[in-house]
């Protein structure tokens, strides 16, 4: 999941720097995803793994790094 | 002591509507009016008490702009922005203290402060900048084109929006305090608008150099949409529900003294009022239900998650889209109501100013941009909550 979600950050996040080596715990925010990008990188995920982020996730806690997307995925898909 | 609510009202009533008709026409900054802020030591009114400010919250704040924009939308739109640049140093204080210092300074000297935002060359974009700053061991210097800075000749500092460093990204933006002396300006322009004309805001070559800690440690990633955003929209919209207010009492005004002369059923005019009067009701509602909402998540000691979500992005846009279109419908709304006396310039009906300063509003910040922002919010918001 980790690697589908740095594909998307590639294509879609804008970042400084290279979303395949980033630590998963880094401010997505801080290396230059912008809010626009950002939105961008929601729909793609949602996309990718067939979820729908309800309205309370979507904010930039949830998005603000890769473990934390990857946890918000997660509890959409109950590990399905 | 009188409140510092009921000082802007006098202040308003007795000072900024007596000289709003030459503010505009002159195209004059309302001298007079701020003048009086700062001896009522208004312009630390966002400021608290512990910095020498009067501890305002963002509720009365709006009632001082609706009260100041209805008397003179220039005088309202100047008080506004100030506190816009203000607020934001009040909240975000940073890591070394060092804005809180600044901030002292302000209330004590009663400085008033402008932004500096617009830049030439990123088209309109807030939240991308193209000049950066230069850090020399403790002191900095920064340049930069700006299209617009409101009352920059008049005021004592600035807030400046600047990339962080040389190689960073447009995004990757800080806000700079300027006090008076750091920078010089150079008039690139004009000012001479078809409404908001005292506000004085023609385009500026600023060039400054200070010390590093006037450098906001705070990312302007998370000033803006923490508060900037927030208080811009929100004060404009007290702005603007004054102008509203000031447009619907003549016309209100109007459609009484037709009454007194003939007695009877309501006519046409009343109907209009009825209107009208609706309309400026549920921009009331709007604007004051939004201000409580901010500040409840102040005093939660800032509700980051929630100012930093998708939903609260649409509604803080979408109160600045309905304020800054429904004043001009308002306007244009009262205009029939009192007839050729709304159109005269000289009487006391008269609309023109109001209906000029009125179409500002759908431009600071175009619309179409805010638009566009949101069309690509609810590509994912699903107003599920």
């Amino acid at each position: 999941m980790d690697n589908q979600i740095r594909t998307i950050l590639k294509q879609h996040g804008k970042l400084g720097s290279d979303a395949m080596s980033l630590a998963e715990d880094a401010d997505l925010y801080q290396a230059g995803m912008t809010s626009h990008a950002s939105v961008n990188v929601m729909l793609a995920l949602e996309g990718a793994f067939d979820v729908e982020f309800p309205d309370r996730m979507l904010k930039r806690s949830v998005f603000e790094s890769i473990r934390n997307m990857r946890a918000a995925i997660e509890e959409l898909t109950g590990g399905r | 002591m009188t409140k510092p609510l009921e000082n802007a009202q006098s202040i308003a009533r007795e000072i900024a509507r007596v000289h709003a008709d030459d503010v505009d026409r002159q195209a004059r900054f309302p001298k007079e009016a701020v003048d009086a802020l700062r001896s009522a030591k208004l312009l630390g009114a966002s400021a608290p008490v512990a910095l020498g400010g009067l501890g305002s919250s963002v509720t009365e704040l709006v009632a001082m702009c609706q009260a100041l924009g209805q008397a003179c939308s220039t005088t309202g739109m100047v008080f506004a922005m100030h506190h816009i640049q203000v607020a934001s140093m009040v909240l975000h204080p940073g890591t070394n203290g060092a804005m809180a210092k600044y901030v002292k300074e302000i209330c004590e000297k009663q400085w008033l402060i402008a932004s500096v935002t617009s830049e030439v060359g990123v088209g309109g974009d807030l939240r991308r900048s193209a000049c950066a700053i230069e850090t020399t061991g403790d002191t900095f210097s920064v340049v930069k084109d700006a299209t617009t800075i409101s009352y920059g000749a008049q005021a004592d500092g600035l807030l400046l929006t600047a990339r962080r460093s040389a190689d960073a990204a447009p995004s990757d933006q800080a806000m700079v305090w300027l006090r008076p002396g750091d920078y010089t300006l150079e008039k690139k322009g004009n000012w001479d608008t078809l409404g908001m004309r005292g506000t004085c805001s023609p385009p500026f070559r600023v060039t400054a150099k200070g010390k590093a800690d006037q450098v906001m440690t705070e990312p302007f990633s998370d000033v803006g949409p923490l508060t900037m955003v927030p208080f811009s929209h929100l004060l404009w919209g007290g702005v603007w529900l004054g102008l509203a207010t000031e447009a619907v009492s003549r016309a209100r005004a109007f459609v009484r003294a037709e009454a007194r002369r003939s007695p009877g059923a309501p006519g046409a005019n009343a109907l209009r009022l009825s209107e009208l009067q609706a309309q400026l009701q549920s921009l009331r509602s709007l604007v004051y239900a939004m201000a409580d909402e901010y500040q409840a998540s102040l005093v939660n000691k800032v509700d980051k998650d929630l100012l930093l979500s998708v939903g609260y992005a649409l509604r803080l846009n979408n109160l600045k889209l309905v304020a800054s279109q429904s004043i001009a419908q308002m306007v244009t709304a009262a205009m029939p109501i009192c007839g050729i006396m709304g159109y005269k310039n000289d009487s006391q009906f008269s609309l023109g100013r109001l209906l000029r300063d009125s179409f500002s509003a759908q431009l600071m910040i175009n619309n179409d941009r805010i638009h566009m922002t949101n069309a690509q919010l609810l590509q994912v918001y699903k107003d599920d909550s």
